[in-house]
């Protein structure tokens, strides 16, 4: 074995055993807020991972949506839970709960080791199928090609269950509270560091969430992760009171949250008469229409990703006088 | 490979209507979104007939390569005879329910849009896509994304009265369906592993019976259950489906359990070998044979209405798990009766329990209160319900003509002809107890009010007055007796693409 075997297989194992103890540290500490941060760390640490795993694009998702947002999301439920001690453990487990469960989490990651162990190899799988297939439609990431053409229709979905996701967030509200602005709302800052960060991060953070978004037809990107990086911008700004949340009765937030699968719709029904049927694209205007519903996808992903950080309305709506 | 089928762009408008009318409702909003999911209901219902007809005509499944990709680089769409079923129960039963959401759920012109109509409008849509998805998807991983889907119309749907109370069990309903989706989820990617493809009908014919593959179909097995309710993971059912208002409860009850049963379905007798699967079904019944007994002691013993409803789901459903070992014991006569018994179980309950939430929660309105100890008057005030109510009852307990006699009837005389005579004795069992519960509601409803009372006429009853939801919950019952009075031989259609049906 070489040395450079040797070394990337001593880092590759100690960063296993750090995800592994992010995990343990993450379930066994004391309370909700520093159980958030291990997750965070956990999901940084899993992102490290992927790029081992030569999955640039599963890594970029994971540092997204399932540290950044998941992380805020989860930051700001600790802040809201708050002063509910009380309901709080009472809704939490008992001892004996949370070791049967351990025991049967357990037993099941046990399995699922040895089943993959168990797994043929190589796998099969159709990556090589799904990359030969990707320049021909003159796309240069064949993940793009798989989310956008093979299995469109799985990302057509996906992208409707955000618009529920985020009704389902807004529909929690109380009835009075209907037509109002999602979230709490933040006091204006004119000094101090979130002031000054929400002044210089949105735009290059802007630049950076379409480059991602728009560069991903071609190299690892796309619009979950742009979109992502554009909904961070949005609630920076957001928690320095610079901006609004707009009322859930809003027709153009409505629009924007929609606009990807409706796009994606309209696009794969005019494959009827344009190709070959439902979501083909005719060859030469494949990367064209790829890149329209992308654009339209990145505008629905960061608008539903910044509500569903905001919250239910929590205000009744304000008074036209 | 699956080429699509002449008919087969029917499948993409199937699916592709209620997506579409949901995200136009949701931006349009208030009283356009109840006009565009009525419409789109009812196109729906007209779509899923011309499914049926298309299936029935071929005598063959209906196939769509999504984007002319065939399997396993593409998606299929696929609508066999199960599919062309539980299409057009859940096109039917969304129809209903949307039209008795007409009273509770309007937003009278002039005014604002309100929260809980706004949501009751969209996610009755979002129901009917996630269904539609859950049905037609011919992919295992495209059939996640349909659960998905599932899951937060049905929560929603669930959560609708915005009660503080109601979200304790909504939130159980949650974690037990998202434990069920992670399940599910770690089982396909096992099966990706090990084949190269989750394309149900490629798998059809590759599965071996090795450890990851039995190990997937057990966590996505377990997965599902948790879903449906199956005992012992039913405990988040009855407060989560008694709470919701009774237009939710009743899709909830009568349809989201049923895309659940038919992933596990396409899960035990497509995807997995038959000697794996004629060893787990044995197991699979016995869990339907606790929750036949156990749900309907429980039902019995309830103080409410609604959850004395709710309860009989979970037995109900015990029924549906039935059907594994008399569809897989190998005798082909028998395998078709009892595949028609289950199917017909799943299509003839989801009728049934609709009317039946659909009659109490009138009851309910009509009395004040749903208390089963008090239900005297019922029978004056909304009698249209009661009989909905009692008529619902004959099905589910499997009395003669019924759809639910017709199901019982085919499941009891497989387990007869296979010499597997103790899930006789279930069927049997469970078709008294739910008599009981049934006789309690009716015999209740049928007293006269109690005397302690203001004198008759003087407390006005407001939803006797009106008579369409009443007649809504009745036609619903008038189906599920209906498809018992149909003969066996129209039912040729649920047994299109079955594997190992005679073509």
């Amino acid at each position: 074995m070489t040395l450079d075997g040797v070394l990337a297989g001593v880092l590759d194992g100690l960063l296993a055993a750090l995800v592994l103890a992010a995990a343990g540290w993450t379930l066994a500490a004391p309370a909700a807020f520093p159980a958030t941060i291990g997750f965070v760390g956990f999901g940084l640490l899993l992102t490290l991972a992927w790029v081992r795993l030569g999955a640039p694009d599963v890594a970029l998702t994971e540092a997204a949506i399932g540290t950044g947002a998941t992380g805020v999301i989860l930051l700001l439920a600790v802040v809201r839970l708050r002063g509910g001690e009380e309901e709080v453990s009472a809704a939490t487990p008992g001892r004996a709960l949370v070791l049967a469960a351990g025991l049967l989490a357990g037993a099941v990651g046990l399995a699922l080791a040895l089943a993959v162990l168990a797994l043929p190899d190589p796998a099969p799988g159709l990556a090589a199928e799904a990359a030969a297939r990707t320049a021909p439609l003159g796309l240069g990431n064949p993940v793009a090609a798989v989310l956008m053409v093979f299995r469109g229709l799985d990302t057509l979905l996906e992208s409707v269950v955000l618009v529920f996701t985020v009704l389902a967030v807004w529909s929690m509200a109380p009835d009075r509270h209907w037509g109002g602005r999602p979230g709490p709302e933040f006091p204006r800052q004119d000094d101090g560091p979130l002031a000054l960060l929400a002044r210089l991060l949105p735009p290059v953070g802007l630049v950076i969430g379409i480059y991602i978004a728009w560069v991903g037809t071609d190299a690892p990107g796309g619009k979950f992760q742009g979109g992502t990086i554009l909904a961070a911008m949005w609630v920076v700004a957001w928690a320095a009171g610079l901006v609004q949340a707009p009322s859930v009765a809003d027709r153009r937030v409505r629009l924007m949250l929609v606009a990807g699968p409706l796009v994606f719709v309209l696009v794969g029904l005019a494959g009827f008469g344009i190709a070959d049927g439902f979501l083909a694209y005719p060859p030469a205007l494949a990367k064209p229409l790829i890149l329209v519903i992308e654009a339209a996808m990145t505008l629905s992903v960061a608008a539903a990703l910044a509500l569903l950080i905001a919250g239910p309305p929590e205000h009744p709506p304000e008074r036209v006088t | 490979m699956s080429p699509a089928t002449p008919g087969g762009s029917l499948l993409v408008l199937a699916l592709i209507l209620p997506v579409a009318a949901m995200l136009v409702a949701f931006v349009l909003g208030g009283r356009a979104a109840e006009r565009l999911a009525l419409a789109a209901l009812g196109l729906g219902a007209l779509l899923a007939m011309l499914v049926a007809a298309a299936v029935y005509r071929a005598g063959a499944p209906l196939a769509y390569a999504v984007g002319g990709w065939a399997p396993p680089l593409g998606l299929a769409l696929r609508a066999d005879g199960v599919t062309a079923a539980m299409l057009l129960t859940a096109a039917l039963v969304l129809l209903a329910v949307a039209l008795f959401g007409r009273t509770g759920h309007a937003t009278p012109p002039g005014l604002a849009e309100a929260r809980a109509p706004f949501a009751f409008w969209c996610f009755l849509l979002a129901l009917s896509a996630a269904l539609a998805a859950a049905f037609l998807g011919g992919d295992l991983f495209n059939l996640f994304v349909a659960l998905e889907m599932l899951t937060f119309a049905a929560l929603a749907l669930a959560c609708l009265e915005g009660k503080p109370s109601q979200f304790r069990s909504e939130l159980r309903y949650l974690l037990f369906a998202l434990i069920g989706s992670v399940l599910y989820l770690l089982g396909t990617v096992l099966l990706y592993g090990g084949y190269g493809t989750l394309d149900i009908a490629l798998l059809a014919g590759r599965a071996r019976a090795d450890a990851p593959t039995l190990l997937a179909a057990a966590l996505m097995t377990a997965g599902l259950a948790a879903k449906m309710a199956l005992f012992p993971l039913h405990l988040w059912l009855p407060p989560a489906h008694a709470g919701a208002p009774p237009a939710a409860s009743a899709v909830l009850s009568g349809l989201v359990v049923k895309a659940s049963f038919v992933l596990l379905l396409r899960l035990w007798f497509w995807v997995m070998p038959p000697l794996a699967a004629a060893a787990a079904a044995p197991l699979l019944a016995a869990l339907g044979a606790a929750a036949i007994l156990a749900g309907s002691l429980v039902a019995l013993r309830q103080a409410r209405l609604k959850l004395l409803v709710a309860y009989s789901t979970v037995a109900q459903i015990g029924y549906l798990f039935l059907m594994f070992p008399l569809a897989l014991a190998g005798d082909a006569e028998v395998a078709a009766r009892a595949w028609l018994g289950g199917i017909l179980q799943a299509s003839s309950h989801a009728f049934a329990k609709a009317a039946m939430f659909l009659a109490a929660g009138l009851i309910a309105g009509a009395l004040g209160h749903d208390r089963i100890a008090a239900l005297g008057g019922a029978g004056r005030a909304v009698p249209v319900c009661v009989v909905a109510f009692g008529l619902a009852g004959l099905s589910l307990m499997g009395i003669p003509p019924s759809g639910g006699f017709t199901a019982k009837w085919l499941l009891l005389t497989s387990a007869v002809a296979t010499g597997q005579w103790w899930w006789a004795l279930v069927i049997v069992g469970g078709g008294v107890l739910t008599g009981g519960y049934v006789y309690r509601v009716l015999a209740g409803s049928l007293t006269a009010p109690p005397v302690t009372d203001a004198p008759i006429g003087d407390a006005p009853l407001p939803a006797a007055a009106s008579r369409g939801p009443q007649l809504v919950a009745l036609a619903l019952a008038l189906v599920s007796v209906g498809l018992g009075l149909l003969p066996l031989a129209s039912f040729g259609l649920v047994q299109v693409g079955r594997l190992g049906a005679a073509p």
